[in-house]
């Protein structure tokens, strides 16, 4: 069996660090030895996959889990998930969950003084289809205050985790909305030192996804680690020239 | 192109992640030998971490993972997924029960004695940690590559202890700081 062909590392700077101070529960939970660089094996370029059975009764309209429509803003949240070889990832569990309009979560621990909303969990679930594109339906969820230091709120965001390909690919992050003025005060956001990388995080309003008289669109294109390319293949599968 | 970054799972992962939780891996039905695993997952002071999520990844009993990549000629378990996920109790306590893996090749013509992938997401967390569990008493962790690659003083976070007369109830605890760390990995 030939070696399998590794992922790509990420870059310095293009992912957060474990220990960032700024980030109060980190200093306690974040590792203090140097992490043990291991090659990829067979272990770490597989990774569960999924079906929609898996996640019967969840979908992707998070607008439509109860006899009534939930309050706020009706948004779409589209985008595809690829790889950084620019490959779909298609047929990928996608999972989110966010606060409700007025920055509340269904959560008995969230203690936040913002009320919940009896028509929405803020959960929903979808796979990518056969070219990688996912679509959800949900409400713009509220900003919310935390602990983390004075005055401290966290910009609006919805949370994302992606199964992908491999072991190695799995991914959990945040979507954030462009414009909002807590993200330059926001230690998690900030806590990406590559502005680019930064950036991805910020998802991006589309007209064309706006639906008139219904919904505002946004586009959360998600990218994950890529294979280490055999030097002679070109992300679509042609032979490089000579 | 430039890849997503992570960010941490957060408090309330709950909400999406509990549809996909899944403690106990393997029905009546899936031959290997069925194995319980507990363990407790601690901060730098030593504190419990009760809102930790535990993911794991493994092969099946005659080390064939369920996914196209896998093209070993071995005896595959469609009943088996090798996908398990759980967060932490009040007490920082995790618990699955599942199969033993078989062992898995390695890179040319190692091979690698049967483990468990780990992952671990926090609160507190901005990424993933990931981990390895190996088996107490088995003869191949003294060649596995990826054992081989840790100072041997911290070999032992990563495998689980045995409970006295039962073998197949196995104890595995994470440890985020300090003393006996568990060993995390950059793949
Ligand atoms: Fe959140």
């Amino acid at each position: 069996m030939s070696a399998p062909i590794r992922y790509r590392r990420p870059l310095p700077g293009t992912q957060p660090e474990y220990l960032y101070p700024n980030y109060a529960s980190s200093i306690k939970r974040a590792p203090t030895q140097p992490l043990v660089s291991m090659p990829h094996t067979l272990s770490e370029i597989t990774g569960p996959q999924f079906t929609e059975e898996d996640f019967k009764g969840s979908g992707c309209d998070l607008t439509q889990q109860s006899s009534a429509e939930p309050l706020g803003e009706r948004i779409i949240v589209s985008g595809n998930v690829l790889d950084e070889n620019g490959r779909p990832v298609p047929h990928t569990l996608i999972e989110v969950w966010q606060a409700n309009a007025a920055g509340r979560y269904l959560h008995d621990v969230d203690q936040h003084s913002a009320p919940l909303d009896p028509n929405f969990t803020g959960c929903g679930h979808t796979l990518t289809d056969a070219q990688g594109r996912y679509r959800f339906v949900t409400i713009k969820p509220g900003s919310y205050p935390w602990h983390n230091h004075h005055n401290a709120w966290r910009p609006a965001h919805i949370h994302f985790s992606v199964f992908g390909p491999a072991f190695a690919a799995r991914l959990i992050t945040q979507m954030y909305f462009p414009g909002d003025p807590l993200l330059s005060y926001d230690p998690l956001f900030n806590s990406i030192a590559d502005k680019k990388s930064r950036d991805r995080l910020i998802s991006v309003f589309d007209w064309d996804t706006t639906i008139p008289q219904t919904a505002l669109g946004y586009r959360f294109d998600i990218v994950l680690r890529g294979r280490e390319e055999t030097p002679m293949e070109e992300p679509s599968g042609k032979r490089r020239k000579k | 192109m430039t890849t997503t970054p992570s960010q941490t799972v957060g408090p309330f992962f709950h909400i999406g992640c509990n549809k996909m939780m899944v403690s106990n891996l393997a029905g009546p039905n899936v031959s290997g030998t069925h194995i319980t695993i507990e363990g407790l997952v601690l901060d730098g002071d030593k504190n419990p971490v009760p809102d930790a999520m535990i993911e794991i990844w493994q092969a099946n009993s005659s080390g064939k993972y369920a996914h196209l990549e896998d093209e070993q000629d071995k005896l595959s378990a469609p009943e088996f997924r090798g996908f398990g996920r759980t967060a932490t109790d009040q007490n920082g306590r995790f618990r699955f029960t599942t199969i033993k893996p078989g062992s898995v090749p390695g890179l040319e013509v190692s091979i690698q004695a049967p483990h468990l992938m780990i992952s671990i997401f926090m609160r507190g967390l901005m990424k993933r940690l990931v981990s390895r569990m190996y088996f107490p008493g088995e003869s191949t962790n003294t060649s596995d590559p990826v054992l081989n690659l840790v100072d041997p003083i911290r070999r032992e976070t990563l495998i689980a202890r045995a409970k006295e007369n039962s073998p197949e109830s196995l104890h595995w605890d994470v440890i985020l700081q300090g003393k006996d760390e568990t060993v995390f990995f950059d793949i």
